[in-house]
């Protein structure tokens, strides 16, 4: 912890090799560890700058509001992708959010024995699963059977699996948090259980269930390997859920692998259109967090 | 005088007060709409499992366990051995945590034991916030920007010095064109360690300050308190920390297919090899396996792939419940 | 929170009325009328004109018209459709996706029929048709028995849209002249027999290689291809050691090399890793300005693929039409015949399931066909001939749905 003291380490011997030495270490020690903190966010800077330079020459009107046009022609934008992230991110919210949500409060207000520790324990794990691997089941259950061909729907289906897990856990940290004095209080005044948890403790906790929500939002956006298998693309612009949708991670995709420099400079714009959405999600589930439990 | 307690058993004890046997419909209802939403989660893992397994059924059985260790794989003579992707798999994940997994517990133990107040914070951030791009963009960056310098410059001068020590140079021979295992395992270094540093960073932080002060009144040095008391402390949920990223790892997609080559089904020790990893062959092959037992194994690598990142993440998991409990969302990393 | 919720939604707004404005409503028309009267041809698109001419005239079509002994009734296309659906799923090639975006956005302005096509090479084609998770596929490759048989609709039409030539673009700095290649030195080299720029194969018929002393870098396809199969097709043909060792299909087992997804990435790794050599389509290379090379074809003459020579190459190969209309035309005899030259093909179910997807099938093969190949040449792509457009003709009537043809 950085606030203890290390003054309190001074030694007698000052001038003893043998002090000497390990004072050296410590040094060194310290440059290292500074060098490595440094490193990463160098890195992370490089990548930030290296997408927004190469992506504003991109950022037009037409960017944003055209859809894309044939190969070799200049011209064109991937506003068909930005309304399918759009429309996808929406459904997946309406499926996952709900359902991560109650599963956060069955592990806080209910959970106890073997169940809860196995729920707790799987949604761990299907956070650790691969994602090209959420997009096979995906495509095998609802692409091949249910609605029978590539859609949109499906592919909101396949990122709100993504997102359950994580807002699972940051409502549940979230909900932990808030004190029990408070709802012993309102269970002593005769509410409800299930009123008690509904207006008491989640309004209190709304600030962490925020940023549990748009985080899993933001992680989400950025998936591209499902969305392969599921929604395919589109060029054109689709609000039909059951036909095929365009994502803005897959036209990055289609446009980085591609020779023509239209499309590739296309491809860093999209990519910073990406960053910037997630960037300001980011930005707002922060400062939903630091804003005080209850109000 | 409850402080936010970790464990809720005194509400429940509250609930049983005041509720008595009489728990109101409305609760009832409530709870049992819970339970079900909670009861989706291991419904969902039975399913993908399932689903899964249905579908790899005809290339198990037709290979067995032929299919893990051979690595021939030709559709043409349907023949399927996944063992090349096994093998980029191990490689390209070994590397990114030989790289991040020093790099991102250094991270660590800057945020949490040398950075004052007002940087750490920040520091911590900033490193997040590499795990909140998503990793198309990491492709679309390493593609671009990476590949080339490592083609024109590292890999040259790695083949260079290192291609020519005796035991070592096997890895890096060969032509150098920065479509390999190295480029993709620099990129997924750089991908996991901001999961490794969180993870790490808690780890550190549920560490009790009597380890520290203990040493420090001994008259250690900083990093000797760091070194002989703190780490060997948190060493097993380091040991988590380190496999959650090797598990991130595995399962990388998109960054990965764009750098790694996509080629080459035979093993060969160089680094500069391009190949496949098992996400990255799903990815190439799943839309257009049009023969069923093509199909068929493209599935089982994916159901591979499923059981390995399970197996890895549970473990991961209890090493690092181990240290700090049961309870943890420090990798929700945006 | 709200005031920063509120923007995104009025942008989504705006997109969706941004898209929903050009799709004019198409004005109802009578019943899609029994040929019993020839119609005439507006020449201006703005109304609809559903009923194909009873008169098997061809000068009804505004494109080039199949030859006088076809029976098949010619379909204008002009406008919208009563009782077509707005909006068709494909997938397939990525070799002919130039034309197809092409043609696909201009079809949409015509007919506001819009045609999603999704470029993920052959094999996501062929088996995008056999799950019938797409309305209608493209493959550069036709379809085995074995994969028809697979496939779970039925029957499948092969329609061809388009030839063209598959080149062997290189990225060698400091090369300026074409260079020559030989089906063995090609073979030689994906093999990796061939392994420096330098070798004396290469050399031989390429005297400037002689101080390129790099390794060769191939690059093939990743993904199921059909311009993979066009290319082990003709290795195949002019290599048996090819043969032996790897074959032909969609998707083979490469000894060497890297392997990019889809023709841009194939091009795209050629551009970017010098010493690099590649297959893809002729605009490929020419719309990126990669180097390309000769192939010396059967009759021994070094051939630029250019557009004249594909078009050779099919009538040398085409002797007789196919039945099913599934050739092969590499390697074809004749001085001026390019070798590696490929037909790509539209696949399409004979029995329909959806009636309003039938109708806007049907009518977007026609227009494929016919009027859409005058977008063919200025892309680098070569026009079917008459005699495998006649054919198609028969084949698009033979599209059923119910037991009807779609198309009176």
């Amino acid at each position: 912890m950085a606030g203890l003291a290390p003054s309190v380490a001074a030694p007698f011997t000052r001038s003893s090799p043998h002090v000497r030495r390990r004072q050296l270490v410590d040094a060194l020690a310290t440059g290292i560890m500074t060098l490595c903190a440094a490193a990463a966010v160098l890195v992370l800077l490089l990548i930030l700058i290296f997408v927004t330079l190469n992506g504003l020459p991109a950022l037009n009107l037409a960017f944003f509001i055209e859809r894309p046009l044939p190969q070799g022609e200049a011209g064109g934008g991937v506003a068909p992708a930005i309304l399918g992230t759009i429309e996808m991110l929406a459904v997946a919210a309406i499926i996952g959010v709900p359902i991560g949500m109650s599963t956060a409060i069955y592990l806080t207000e209910y959970g106890r024995g073997p169940f809860a520790r196995l729920v707790s324990f799987l949604i761990d794990l299907i956070a650790g699963l691969p994602s090209i691997v959420i997009g096979v089941f995906v495509w095998a259950w609802l692409v091949r059977h249910v609605v029978g061909h590539y859609n949109g729907f499906a592919g909101g289906v396949a990122l709100a699996i993504i997102m359950i897990p994580i807002v699972t856990r940051t409502v549940e940290e979230t909900l932990r948090l808030v004190p029990d004095p408070l709802r012993e209080a309102s269970l002593g005044l005769g509410i409800a259980r299930w009123k008690t948890i509904l207006k008491i403790v989640l309004p209190t906790a709304r600030a962490g269930i925020i940023t549990g929500v748009v985080l899993s939002i933001a992680r989400a956006g950025g998936e591209t390997a499902p969305l392969l298998l599921t929604a395919l693309g589109n060029q054109f612009f689709s609000v039909d859920l059951l036909q095929p949708v365009a994502a803005l991670p897959v036209q990055i995709y289609n446009y980085a692998r591609s020779p023509y420099e239209d499309w590739q400079v296309k491809a860093w714009g999209a990519a910073l259109i990406l960053i910037m959405l997630i960037g300001s999600l980011s930005l707002l589930s922060r400062w939903a967090a630091t804003r005080r439990l209850g109000k | 005088m409850t402080s936010p307690r970790r464990e809720v058993a005194g509400f429940t004890g509250a609930s049983r007060l005041t509720s008595g046997g009489s728990a109101s419909r409305g609760d009832r209802v409530f709870s049992v709409l819970v339970t079900l939403a909670a009861a989706c989660v291991p419904l969902l893992l039975i399913a993908i499992f399932i689903l899964l397994l249905l579908d790899a059924l005809p290339a198990v059985q037709r290979y067995g366990l032929g299919f893990l260790a051979s690595s021939d794989w030709d559709p043409v003579a349907e023949k399927f051995g996944a063992a090349a992707y096994i093998y980029g798999t191990v490689v390209t994940s070994v590397l990114a945590v030989l790289i991040a997994g020093p790099i991102g517990v250094a991270c660590a133990v800057y945020v949490a034991e040398y950075a004052p107040k007002w940087l750490a914070e920040p520091v911590s951030f900033l490193i997040t916030l590499l795990a909140a791009i998503p990793s198309i963009i990491y492709g679309l960056w390493g593609f671009r920007i990476l590949a080339p310098i490592m083609r024109a410059a590292v890999e040259p001068f790695l083949k260079n010095t290192l291609g020519n020590v005796p035991a070592v140079g096997a890895l890096f021979s060969g032509p150098t064109v920065g479509r390999d295992y190295l480029v993709a395992g620099v990129i997924l270094a750089i991908m996991i360690l901001p999961t490794i540093t969180a993870v790490s960073r808690e780890i550190l932080r549920a560490v009790p300050n009597t380890q520290r002060e203990g040493m420090l009144a001994l008259g250690a040095t900083r990093w000797e308190t760091i070194q002989r008391a703190v780490l060997p402390y948190a060493r097993s949920g380091i040991a988590g920390a380190v496999i959650l990223g090797l598990a991130r790892a595995l399962g990388e997609t998109m960054a990965v297919t764009m750098v790694i080559g996509n080629s080459s089904t035979q093993i060969r020790p160089s680094l500069f090899t391009p190949g496949y990893t098992l996400a990255s062959a799903i990815a190439n092959q799943f839309t257009e396996a049009d023969k069923e037992i093509y199909f068929s194994a493209v599935v089982e690598i994916a159901l591979v792939l499923l059981l390995v990142a399970g197996v890895m993440n549970v473990v991961a998991r209890l090493l690092v419940w181990g240290v700090r409990g049961p309870l943890g969302s420090a990798t929700r990393a945006g | 929170m709200k005031q920063w919720g509120v923007r995104p939604f009025l942008a989504a707004l705006l997109m969706l009325v941004t898209a929903c404005s050009p799709a004019a409503q198409p004005a109802p028309t009578a019943a899609p009328a029994v040929a019993a009267k020839p119609t005439t041809v507006p020449a201006p698109a703005a109304s609809s004109a559903p009923a194909p001419s009873a008169a098997s005239k061809p000068a009804a079509s505004p494109a080039a018209s199949p030859a006088a002994a076809a029976s098949a009734p010619s379909v204008s296309i002009t406008g919208p459709s009563a009782g077509e659906a707005k909006a068709l799923n494909a997938a397939g090639a990525t070799f002919p996706a130039p034309l197809y975006q092409k043609w696909f956005d201009e079809y949409a302005k015509i007919t506001q029929v819009q045609v999603n096509y999704q470029a993920i090479g052959s094999g996501g084609g062929i088996k995008g048709i056999q799950d019938q998770t797409i309305d209608f596929g493209a493959s550069d490759a036709p379809m085995t028995d074995e994969q028809l048989a697979a496939a779970k609709g039925g029957p499948i039409f092969h329609i061809p849209t388009a030839l063209g030539a598959i080149v062997m673009t290189y990225n060698i700095p400091n090369v300026k002249t074409k260079l020559k290649f030989t089906g063995a030195t090609i073979a030689g080299i994906f093999l990796g027999d061939i392994a420096r720029w330098n070798d004396p194969k290469l050399v031989a018929d390429n005297p400037d290689l002689a101080q390129i002393n790099e390794d060769i870098v191939t690059v093939h396809r990743s993904d199921g291809s059909g311009t993979t199969f066009g290319f082990t097709d003709y290795l195949s043909t002019v290599s048996p050691d090819w043969q032996t060792r790897v074959g032909k299909a969609t998707s083979v087992n490469w000894p060497v090399g890297l392997g990019g997804s889809g023709n841009p990435g194939v091009a795209g790794e050629v551009q970017q890793n010098p010493f690099s050599i590649g297959y893809v389509e002729l605009i490929y290379a020419v719309g990126n300005k990669l180097d390309y090379g000769m192939v010396k074809n059967k009759a021994g003459q070094w051939i630029d693929p250019t557009l004249d020579s594909v078009t050779a190459a099919a009538s040398a190969a085409l002797t007789a039409i196919p039945a099913d209309l599934r050739f092969s035309i590499v390697d074809a005899s004749g001085d001026t015949s390019y070798s590696i030259s490929t037909a790509t093909w539209l696949l399409a179910y004979k029995t329909q399931t959806d009636q309003a997807k039938a109708l806007a099938l049907t009518r977007l093969l026609w227009w494929a066909t016919h009027d859409g190949q005058k977008f063919n040449k200025d892309l680098q792509y070569a026009v079917v001939p008459d005699g495998l457009t006649a054919k198609s003709d028969q084949f698009i009537h033979q599209i059923v749905f119910n037991g009807q043809p779609v198309l009176p």
